[in-house]
């Protein structure tokens, strides 16, 4: 039963990410209704349980995807696959006004600058401190701070051991998922409320994963405007990482 | 008809990546350049062209609403697959990397956004001093 089960699943993969993640928005509306009085947005709540059940997914079955590691949910990986989060960002573009991006466009690159540098400057600091003293290592766990893609890019450019790059990647990934879980909370303390500091916001968390669900769970009309300068931020890491950052992080160690 | 909405979409996005790939190609970088701003800026441009021209009617529309309004639950999925089980067996280094590159970012979206609005604010009143309010 449990084998035509398993073929239904994969025939049909697709609907049953539909289905599963269907139930778990309403579940979590629910509970954001019935406990926080929508306090606690429903959105917030189902990405803090897509999280969760991705963790448990992951200590049960070693596997690196998440729920995807489990047999009947495979299906949940192409809905939340890169292809159709990048249609979905992209049609939340429709309707956002083009004056609004002019207007931020200038504090949104120079968010770019600064968020890829402060990242990079905290997963140096914090390596220096856990006693790293060569620049590969070093430059390679700050560049993993500014996203998981970076960090592996970065290291295997300058050549970095594994379990370096390992480091890095695991930096990246706590940086998405925090900036997922916490950005709701913290969005009120920011002004994170309006086009312009969604702009800003995007440049300087970069994370083009935690920032589509951070704002989704803050205020789905903010998601274009933060994801417009997220786009760029991985592409200028790894640009920078291997070449300004490590000649920078070379030239300011001792010895 | 709705399938025109989404074609529309599905156009904008796949000219956008391709920008963006060859873009990072050019420049070297095994990363897309943008490639989903780009995408956006592309459907929003042409839709306000397309809805000049009253070539945009409800239907249309309604194809490119759909795929918006699931953005939620696509991102929830999304969430579902990250890998957060290997973030947390990280160890503390990489736990505390990402936590204080998180808080800097956090600390830094009220300073980038006062630096770009007192110089807005100031050009203003300078031209117009009466409309300092906007």
């Amino acid at each position: 039963m449990f084998e035509s089960l398993l073929l239904v699943s994969t025939k049909y993969s697709l609907i049953v990410g539909f289905a599963v993640i269907g139930l778990t928005m309403w579940f979590s509306y629910w509970l954001s209704a019935k406990f926080t009085r929508g306090r606690v947005h429903g959105s917030a709540i189902a990405i803090l349980l897509g999280l969760t059940m991705a963790y448990f997914s992951g200590a049960f079955t070693g596997g690196h995807k998440g729920v995807v590691d489990v047999p009947l949910l495979s299906g949940i990986g192409l809905l939340g696959g890169s292809m159709l989060r990048d249609f979905a960002i992209v049609a939340t573009g429709f309707g956002v006004k083009i004056e609004e991006i002019k207007r931020a466009g200038k504090s949104g690159v120079l968010a770019l600058f600064f968020g890829i540098f402060s990242s990079f400057i905290a997963g140096a600091a914090i390596a220096m401190a856990f006693g790293y003293t060569d620049a590969v290592s070093i430059t390679t766990i700050g560049a993993g701070a500014i996203t998981y893609i970076v960090g592996p890019v970065t290291g295997a450019a300058i050549g970095a051991s594994s379990e370096v790059m390992a480091l890095s990647i695991a930096a990246g990934l706590v940086k998405s998922i925090l900036v997922m879980v916490v950005t709701p909370f913290v969005a009120p303390l920011i002004q994170l409320n309006n086009p312009r500091t969604a702009v800003i916001f995007g440049g300087l968390m970069g994370t083009s994963s935690g920032v589509a669900a951070g704002l989704a769970a803050t205020d789905a009309k903010l998601v274009p405007y933060g994801c417009l300068t997220a786009a760029f931020y991985t592409a200028l890491g790894c640009l920078l990482g291997p070449s300004v950052l490590f000649l920078a992080v070379r030239a300011l160690l001792p010895g | 008809m709705i399938i025109y909405g989404v074609a529309l979409l599905a156009i904008c996005t796949l000219v956008g990546i391709s920008i963006g790939q060859v873009l990072g190609h050019l420049l070297g970088l095994p990363a897309n350049v943008g490639g989903v701003g780009i995408a956006m800026i592309l459907l929003i441009l042409s839709g306000s062209y397309l809805n000049k021209k009253g070539v945009i009617d409800p239907k249309t529309e309604q194809g490119v609403e759909f795929w918006s309004a699931v953005y939620i639950p696509v991102v929830v999925a999304m969430a579902a697959k990250q890998n957060v089980f290997g973030a947390f067996s990280g160890g503390a280094m990489a736990i505390s990397a990402g936590v204080t590159a998180v808080v800097l970012g956090f600390a830094l979206v009220p300073v980038l956004d006062r630096m770009g609005k007192e110089k807005t604010q100031a050009s203003k009143s300078i031209s117009s001093p009466s409309t300092d309010r906007v």
